[in-house]
């Protein structure tokens, strides 16, 4: 039966909704997408790029006559927010690269978000500008200064309605801070305070003071050499300002308590699971290496990606996860040659859902997986142009990991590991998913009838 | 429901797995490790180690800002070319920061934003 069961509670069947971007195969590398995120309503989905850009879209106000209809995403902001540059002490170049970004709680009229590149992180201003001011005694409308001589009388300048602009701003500069790259950026629930994570180091910033920051964590050991685990991810606890929780290479993941020490190089937890040595290869250690961590939006889990899975953590539960998914599990028989061409090394992200029932990773041939934990059934989707008519149904896709290959499915052997999605997200209300492919940004929706 | 769970595993069901999957799990890593050896047999037995990790924290390094700007010129097919002043004898117009081609950075809009 075409379209199947999907994952995302009750059944949830995906369609297509929109995709934006060029559609030629000649990718330039500025285009690469590096990062998606919603903000905290949905209302707002920001992307970076390679080439240090931010797009930012916005969806459309609900058409009350047709409350069923599909609310669509449309170019709100774009504008470049990092530029690259070269050390010239270290003789390091310095990538334009967005890793992330991460938008603030909406205060008042304007946007806040907080973009970072390898290096520095900056807090961007979007705001909007419907009216403004004509009138003025000493300027023409077009801005030249009148002779004051001519003037006999004097008016009051009112604000007249002008078409919408939308104008970002760079607010803070946070520079200076990160010996080596830069790979989080997580807001605090205080709303006055931000981590930033690279490699070795974890520094704490306020959002109004850019001269100064916190180092909260350093794992740099004394002798290089002896450098065995670096950071790879980090993130605050979403309701408890004191918590926050990093990743490691080793496949670890520390919990800290800012209330226990000023340096937390200490954990509160340490969350591991249990690995038989006799098991161990070569390649363990790598696929081990967690490239993304995300709470829950309860608070109560975690969840990790590493290479080939995807585990849930219990906070109160350091030794185990309490749920294991296998991302794409017919991998393992092809690690020599994922080594051999890096791709073992490539970094997925990974989401939850606003319920938390449901979490999404990407994989590579442009499949990403929706993993239903109370259901207890997963889903592999695709994102391609091929399944890119308005509102049609996402079919479910087979990968056949050997032996004898059914009809519809892909054999591993034919999958294009050129074609990965590394980044997700997901709307905190609805059911509404952006999905970044290398230089295409899909936007699915949940079918409805 | 035609979707198969794939490896779904809960904590509390590990001890009960089947042991045979993960065995079959670990010796197909081993057999590719196996391949890897054979291919590279200098390969240090430490793959997650310093020699990785260095490399990984050693991005982008260059030689100095003249090496960096000779591998952007290649890398957009193109070597940066001097404005020559027509009014300048060689020799006669010591450079300064501001004579020399910059990297241009792209001021060209993201595809998404069309």
């Amino acid at each position: 039966v075409a379209g199947g069961t999907g994952a995302g509670g009750n059944d949830v069947q995906w369609c297509f909704s929109q995709v934006k971007g060029a559609i030629d195969d000649d990718v330039a590398e500025a285009d690469i997408i590096s990062t998606v995120e919603f903000n905290h309503s949905g209302e707002l989905l920001a992307t970076g790029d390679k080439g240090g850009r931010v797009v930012i879209f916005q969806q459309e106000t609900e058409n009350k006559c047709q409350p069923l209809s599909r609310s669509e995403y449309n170019v709100y902001s774009t504008f470049q927010s990092h530029e690259p540059e070269f050390d010239y002490l270290k003789s390091l170049e310095i990538e334009e690269k967005i890793n992330k970004i991460r938008w603030l709680p909406q205060k008042n009229a304007a946007q806040f978000l907080l973009s970072t590149n390898d290096k520095t992180i900056k807090l961007w201003k979007i705001s909007e500008r419907d009216k403004r001011p004509e009138g003025y005694n000493l300027k023409e409308e077009d801005g030249r200064y009148r002779d004051s001589t001519t003037i006999t009388t004097l008016r009051v300048p009112v604000f007249r309605p002008m078409d919408l602009m939308v104008e970002a701003s760079p607010r803070r500069i946070f520079a200076n801070a990160h010996t080596y790259h830069i790979n989080s950026i997580s807001v605090n629930s205080d709303n006055e305070t931000y981590l930033s994570a690279d490699d070795l180091r974890i520094n704490l910033w306020h959002l109004e003071i850019t001269d100064r920051s916190f180092n909260i964590v350093d794992i740099k050991p004394a002798n290089m050499e002896d450098l065995t685990e670096v950071i790879t991810a980090a993130e605050f606890h979403p309701h408890q300002c004191n918590t926050f929780v990093y990743s490691s290479s080793k496949g670890t993941i520390r919990l800290c308590d800012m209330r226990a020490s000023a340096l937390c190089d200490r954990h509160s937890k340490l969350f591991e699971e249990p690995e038989d040595p006799s098991n161990r290869s070569f390649f363990s250690e790598i696929i081990s290496s967690i490239s993304d961590v995300k709470f829950s939006h309860s608070g109560r889990y975690m969840m990790t990606r590493d290479y080939l899975s995807v585990k849930i953590w219990d906070l109160n539960m350091e030794n185990r996860p309490v749920e294991t998914y296998q991302v794409h599990e017919y991998l393992r028989s092809k690690l020599c040659s994922l080594y051999e061409n890096d791709c073992i090394f490539d970094k997925f992200e990974c989401c939850w859902n606003g319920n938390d029932s449901v979490v999404m990773t990407g994989s590579y041939n442009n499949f990403f997986r929706m993993l239903d934990r109370s259901q207890r059934r997963d889903v592999t989707l695709e994102a391609s142009r091929e399944s890119s008519k308005p509102r049609q149904v996402l079919k479910p896709r087979r990968v056949c990991a050997g032996g004898k290959r059914k009809k519809d499915e892909i054999s591993v052997d034919s999958l294009d590991f050129n074609k990965k999605i590394l980044h997700t997200a997901w709307h905190p209300q609805e059911n509404i998913i952006a999905v970044a492919t290398t230089n295409n940004l899909y936007i699915f929706q949940e079918k409805v009838n | 429901m035609s979707e198969d769970v794939e490896g779904v595993q809960t904590g509390e069901e590990v001890a009960e797995e089947p042991k045979e999957p993960e065995t079959k799990m670990i010796s197909m890593e081993k057999a590719e490790e196996a391949k890897l050896k054979a291919k590279y047999p200098n390969l240090g037995s430490k793959p997650g180690g310093s020699d990785f990790l260095r490399k990984r924290l050693q991005k982008g390094k260059y030689f100095d800002s003249g090496d960096y700007n000779m591998a952007k010129a290649t890398k957009n097919k193109q070597l940066p070319v001097a404005s020559v002043e027509k009014t300048e004898i060689t020799g006669d117009h010591i450079p300064t920061p501001q004579d020399l081609p910059q990297r241009k950075p792209s001021l060209v809009a993201s595809k998404l934003a069309v």
